[in-house]
């Protein structure tokens, strides 16, 4: 993807320390191989078999799986540094990247921290005095009051003058938490004070900016660099305006629709926003934008973004390779004017999240991973493979697809394309809600803004229909031959290979052998009769529908797929059957049948979930409502997890008779545990 | 002599690495058969009569009978078996005895790779009780897993002995109480026994689970008991209920009489699958394998070859064309007793000896058939024998050479041969035809029937031919008339007789045979049956005295 490689010479950094997990650990690694750097890493107890730690030259353990105790804990990582001799700290995103303690530290004890003065992180990292600075430096600014009186009068008074809407922000808020929007008078105070509380618990610091809330605006920001002699380029913009709970989805660059001119004062203004703070490194300069192009200053990101492949798609470069020259003092690489746009890219991040339940953090082991095939234009920045799980501890981005073509609408096409071969089995994802998202014709005319998920919410979030008999078909084929692949391999292993006894799937003497299978399209049983004809292929029935069905399976890496032939049709996907699901995996859209687990199977496995109320996912119990004993109401509250640093309320599946509680406060619940059990209706009518 | 005798040795050693040369170009060259001429008039004719006779629709027209009587359970122990055992295909021995509303199902089967035999109650007729022909089944069943070594099932639901039919059923050697017997037997032998109690074991059909080594039992749906609530209350006016008196729980927490407790049927039959698992049992196959192949020519073309007019012949080779591995076929003493074709191939890869009809036997067919036994002995190869033979020839000249005992030779070969022994009548079966083709009395492992076929002690015109004869001369020496009619009116009854008497369906009903095959399914049917047969050791065989 790095159209020209610069030759490496003269650097003084060797060995690098990633302080840093998953994909970006990864594709910091990545360069530093590239440039003949050492690497190592830091892992905490739960990715002890991770890939970042596989990848590294070297890798040490650096505490138990809380960040806290791990990732973010300074003394342990600059420990790590001191004995690996490393001569730099590269802080990826997230964790430490934007701590001005942690640079500072790094300062002290002589190793280089990849990344910004701590002067600029400070600056940059509260909004009220990088929007004075910015004010100041005459970088354009939203309208808000940024005060140190944070009575509700005070900021009331200057919501009003304002004027509504207007946006209530945490000064130390980021990724959306401790920000509401307040549209009129009457509910500014009930949105302050939520704000303020979302703060404290996130921040510990309630401290409250308003700002003018700009209605259906876009998020584009500029990727600038700075270096130790006082340059500063940008590298063009990235619209990252589609938003879900006010963390991005899919970022492109360069922005749609933006001209030529708008580009040129937008890098300026930020180039100039980076030369206020003295900036060193990659920065992002944020702004918001409205419909007339018109752009405000927001914040600026002292660090590498997820987002940052976008740019250098775009323009050729490796910007990891660009903040190691311009740590170990070198200047920025490439001038102001070398620096050129060229075609278009879009990146997708991948999540393990349910689209359906309001995006929902999952977590969960992933059984099944296929991605398409990576290439000079098609970028996998991931930190898993297949096997690895998605931890409860951090962030739930399984991976980022980034894709590059001439224009907008080519690179869209590939996305999509490349989409469709991102196969995931274990947990949920947003791979269908983003192959619905980059399909929408809003989307794909560009129109783009930041209430751009909540406005065509209906159009992204179709109703699901029933599973076509055809795909339900092509399911029970995908069953029966992977059967008899095990049987295949059963017998290959036996001395009496030819046995048609092994060999003779299906067949019956003198009678046709018709067998009954029951499939599971979401909750609704589809049984199948499939007839196995003496030629090799099947007669399916669904209801009064038959079908004429062969196929084989194709093995091809580690990957199977069913090619199938539906009363003549013929089409190929990739199938996985796991556990009691199976998936098939169309160049169109997916889909995933269940297997009705038998009676004697599931009523030891899942007699809790029948009877109780179960953990939606690893978290810990936050508060307990009942007790044993307690009559309650089908939807009645009995506990409240806290998963993913989010609030779950858990609900009584039915009414009923508390026989007990598993779990009291604090105690950790994993996936899918009993919380709570009742009373058999047996015993109860007894 | 001088001058040639150098070059000998060098011509030899030639011949000798062509011969031993892998990937022997000959091999090609050795394939059976010839494509017929299907547009031909005889052919058509053929092969339309044949596929009219459809096996399959008949049998699952009385499936579909038995459907409708009983909407509830229909065929319950078929059903079940098509739920579970799935994956492998299975061999339905005397399949023929539904027509006959036999009481149960017999099958052959491979459980997990493990191959088994199968023996069902069928409750939704008669209670699953067992009636003579039922007992017979049983028996024949039980005798299959004894000779090839099968592990055995009984998924029972059985009222027992069918008291109003209990002098036919009780107390012969070959009736109820054999069962058992060759239960205690096989077990003794390490031919595991396993039980499902999926309904009741009354009586004597306690002792199906009871003699089992392993057995098992739905809760709540099976029951065990040597006198059912009935037998109690008029025994000892104790009042009880069948499930108080034996149903699962008691027998699995209190009398130990079963060992595992299901939930529902396919719980059962998901614990019989692991207790199969867990038997440890390997098929050591004891010859040698190549892969399989299938036959160069299409397997219905024996319809408009054979067709279903016994006294039209046909090349049995062009049936062995369509049976064995890529249509090869070794023949041995080609040119000599060309009435009995004898040859070796494979099937599915296991190698057996053919012996099939060409015509009616003659003093060299026989002793080529001994020869032939000898050497499928000797060698441990299956034989398998196609049997369309109206018998061995009569006359003077044949009776001074030696007819009887050169057939008596063959016989005895056949008797005594104990390599797995396959037949297939594919025509005719009559008189010491059938002896010397291994019929059933010479307890071939396994013995199915085309449904073109008949089998009688000779033709029906024969016997009736025989009879009129013996008839005419009586009345001649009475000084009495007998006229034309009068011959054609004895001749009629014992012709009509003989034909319904050997019809493949007579003789499946009354387990002659294991059961009636479509042609098309013989190449098969015949792999199954010696995979199945390859699980028993093999013995080595000791002929009796030749007369010579």
């Amino acid at each position: 993807f790095v159209k020209w490689a610069s030759t490496i010479g003269g650097h003084s950094i060797g060995k690098i320390l990633i302080a840093n997990r998953g994909e970006i650990a990864c594709r910091v690694m990545r360069t530093a191989k590239k440039m003949g750097v050492k690497s190592v890493a830091v892992y905490s107890e739960a990715d002890m078999n991770s890939m970042h730690v596989a990848m590294a030259d070297e890798a040490y353990c650096i505490g138990p799986p809380p960040s806290q105790q791990s990732y973010l804990a300074m003394e342990k990582i600059l420990q790590v540094a001191k004995v690996s001799a490393a001569q730099a700290v590269h802080p990826g995103y997230g964790f430490l990247s934007e701590n001005t303690e942690f640079a500072e530290l790094c300062k002290q004890q002589g190793i280089i921290f990849i990344g910004p003065p701590s002067s600029a992180i400070r600056d940059m990292g509260i909004k009220s005095t990088s929007k004075a600075i910015m004010s100041a430096a005459g970088v354009p600014v939203v309208e808000g009051y940024h005060g140190e009186d944070q009575s509700d009068e005070c900021l009331k008074e200057h919501a009003r003058r304002i004027g509504y809407p207007v946006m209530i922000k945490a000064v130390r808020g980021g990724g959306g938490k401790g920000m509401r929007i307040a549209h009129s008078e009457k509910e500014f105070l009930d949105q302050l004070e939520s704000a303020r509380r979302e703060a404290k618990k996130s921040f510990n610091d309630d401290a409250m900016l308003i700002e003018k809330f700009v209605d259906n605006p876009r998020h584009v920001e500029v990727q600038v660099f700075g270096d130790q002699h006082g340059n500063a380029v940008y590298l063009f913009e990235r619209d990252c305006s589609v938003q879900r709970r006010h963390q991005k989805v899919i970022e492109e660059a360069p922005g749609p629709g933006i001209s030529p001119e708008v580009r040129r004062r937008l890098g300026e203004a930020a180039v100039k926003a980076a030369k206020a703070v003295n900036y060193v490194g990659a920065g992002t300069v944020e702004f918001i934008m409205d419909s007339q192009h018109n752009f405000y200053f927001m914040e600026m990101n002292t660090r590498l973004q997820v987002e940052h492949p976008v740019t250098e798609m775009i323009t050729g470069t490796d910007l990891v390779e660009w903040q190691l020259r311009v740590a170990a003092g070198e200047k920025i690489p490439l001038m102001q004017e070398e620096i050129l746009l060229q075609g278009h890219a879009f990146e997708a991040r991948i999540y393990a999240e349910d689209p359906n339940n309001n995006f929902m953090p999952g977590a969960g082991p992933l059984l099944h991973l296929s991605t398409p095939p990576a290439d000079r234009f098609t970028r996998i920045e991931t930190g898993v493979r297949q096997g690895d799980e998605v931890s409860v501890h951090y962030d739930p981005m399984i991976a980022k697809l980034v894709v590059w073509a001439e224009d907008r609408q080519a690179a869209l096409r590939k996305l999509r394309y490349s989409l469709h071969q991102y196969n995931i089995v274990g947990l949920s994802t947003n791979i269908d809600f983003l192959l619905s998202l980059s399909g929408h014709p809003q989307f794909e005319a560009g129109n783009v803004h930041t209430n751009f998920i909540p406005q065509y919410h209906d159009e992204l979030f179709p109703a699901k229909k029933a599973t076509p008999h055809e795909v339900m078909c092509q399911a029970a084929l995908g069953l029966i031959l992977k059967e008899k692949m095990l049987t295949d391999a059963f017998r290959d292993q036996s001395d009496d290979k030819f046995s048609p006894f092994a060999s003779s799937t299906g067949r019956r003497i003198n009678i046709c052998y018709t067998r009954e299978l029951s499939l599971l399209d979401g909750e609704n049983i589809v049984d199948v009769a499939v007839s196995y004809n003496q030629d090799g292929s099947y007669k399916m029935q669904i209801q009064d529908k038959e079908f004429l069905i062969s196929g084989e399976i194709l093995k091809e890496g580690d990957s199977l797929y069913l090619r199938s032939s539906v009363n003549g049709t013929v089409s190929k996907s990739k199938l996985v059957i796991l556990d009691n699901t199976i998936y098939l995996f169309f160049s169109e859209g997916s889909a995933q049948i269940g297997l009705p687990v038998p009676k004697y199977l599931s009523a030891v496995s899942s007699g809790a979930e029948q009877s109780g109320a179960v953990a939606p996912m690893t978290g810990t119990v936050e508060k307990v409502f009942v007790k044993a004993g307690d009559k309650v109401q089908i939807g009645d509250p009995l506990m409240v997890m806290i998963a993913m640093k989010m609030e779950h309320t858990i609900r009584a599946p039915k009414a009923g008779v508390i026989k007990k509680v598993n779990f009291q406060e604090g105690a950790q619940a994993n996936r899918h545990a009993p919380l709570v059990e009742f009373m058999d209706e047996e015993a109860e009518s007894k | 002599m001088l001058l040639g005798a150098p070059r000998l040795p060098g011509r030899c050693r030639g011949l000798l690495r062509q011969l031993l040369a892998r990937g022997y170009r000959g091999e090609a060259a050795a394939a059976v058969g010839s494509r017929p001429d299907a547009s031909s008039a005889l052919y058509q004719e053929n092969y339309e009569r044949m596929k009219a006779l459809e096996v399959e629709k008949k049998l699952v027209s009385f499936i579909h009978q038995e459907e409708s009587c009983y909407p509830e359970r229909e065929l319950t122990s078929l059903l079940i078996l098509d739920l579970h055992f799935w994956s492998s295909p299975s061999l339905l021995v005397t399949s023929c005895m539904v027509m006959k509303r036999c009481l149960q199902e017999a099958l052959s089967q491979a459980l997990d790779e493990t191959e088994c035999l199968i023996v069902a109650n069928d409750a939704t007729v008669k209670g699953g009780t067992y009636y003579p022909i039922t007992v017979k089944k049983h028996l024949r069943a039980q005798e299959i897993a004894m000779q090839n070594h099968l592990p055995c099932l009984y998924l029972v639901d059985s009222g027992g002995a069918n008291l109003p039919r209990q002098a036919e059923v009780f107390p012969d050697r070959d009736h109820f109480g054999r069962i058992f017997y060759n239960q205690a037997l096989m077990s003794s032998q390490g031919i595991p026994q396993i039980a499902v109690v999926m309904g009741s074991c009354t009586a004597g059909g306690a002792y199906v689970p009871a003699m089992a080594d392993e057995s098992i039992i739905v809760g709540k749906q099976g029951t065990i008991f040597l006198g059912g609530p009935p037998l109690v209350k008029a025994a000892t006016g104790e009042q009880v209920s069948a499930e108080d008196l034996g149903g699962a729980d008691l027998h699995c927490r209190k009398s130990g009489v079963t060992d595992h407790y299901a939930l529902d049927d396919n719980h059962a039959l998901h614990l019989a699958r692991k207790v199969v698992r867990s038997l440890n049992l390997q098929k050591k196959v004891a010859v040698t394998i190549e892969p399989s192949e299938e036959p160069l020519f299409p397997a219905d073309e024996i319809y408009g070859i054979v067709g279903d007019q016994l006294k039209r012949n046909f090349d049995v080779k062009e049936v062995i064309a369509r049976i064995v591995d890529g249509s090869r076929f070794d023949e041995f003493k080609a040119l000599y007793g060309d009435t009995l074709v004898t040859g070796f191939a494979r099937i599915f890869g296991y190698p057996v000896g053919i012996i099939g009809n060409n015509g009616v036997l003659f003093s060299e067919s026989a002793k080529k058939g001994t020869h032939f036994i000898q050497l499928c002995c000797q060698r441990n190869i299956p034989i398998v024998f196609l049997q369309n033979i109206t018998g061995f020839m009569v006359g003077r000249e044949y009776e001074a050479g030696g007819i009887a005992k050169d057939g008596a030779k063959m016989v005895t070969a056949v008797a005594c041969a104990s390599v797995p022994k396959i037949t297939i009548i594919i025509g005719g079966s009559y008189g010491a035809g059938n002896y010397g083709m291994c019929g059933r009395a010479y307890s071939p492992r396994f013995l199915y029937m085309w449904p073109n076929a008949r089998i009688s002690v000779m033709g029906g015109e024969q016997a009736a031919t025989v009879l009129a004869t013996i008839a005419k001369d009586q009345k001649a020496r009475e000084g009495k008339q007998f006229s034309e009619a009068d011959e054609a009116a004895l001749k009629e009854p014992i012709i009509r007789r003989f034909e319904e008497e050997g019809n493949p369906y007579y003789s499946s009903a009354r387990l002659w045979d294991d059961g009636i095959i479509d042609p098309a399914d013989t190449r098969l049917v015949l792999g199954l049956s010696l995979s199945a047969a390859l699980n028993a050791p093999t013995k080595k065989t000791e002929f009796g005295v030749f007369r010579m």
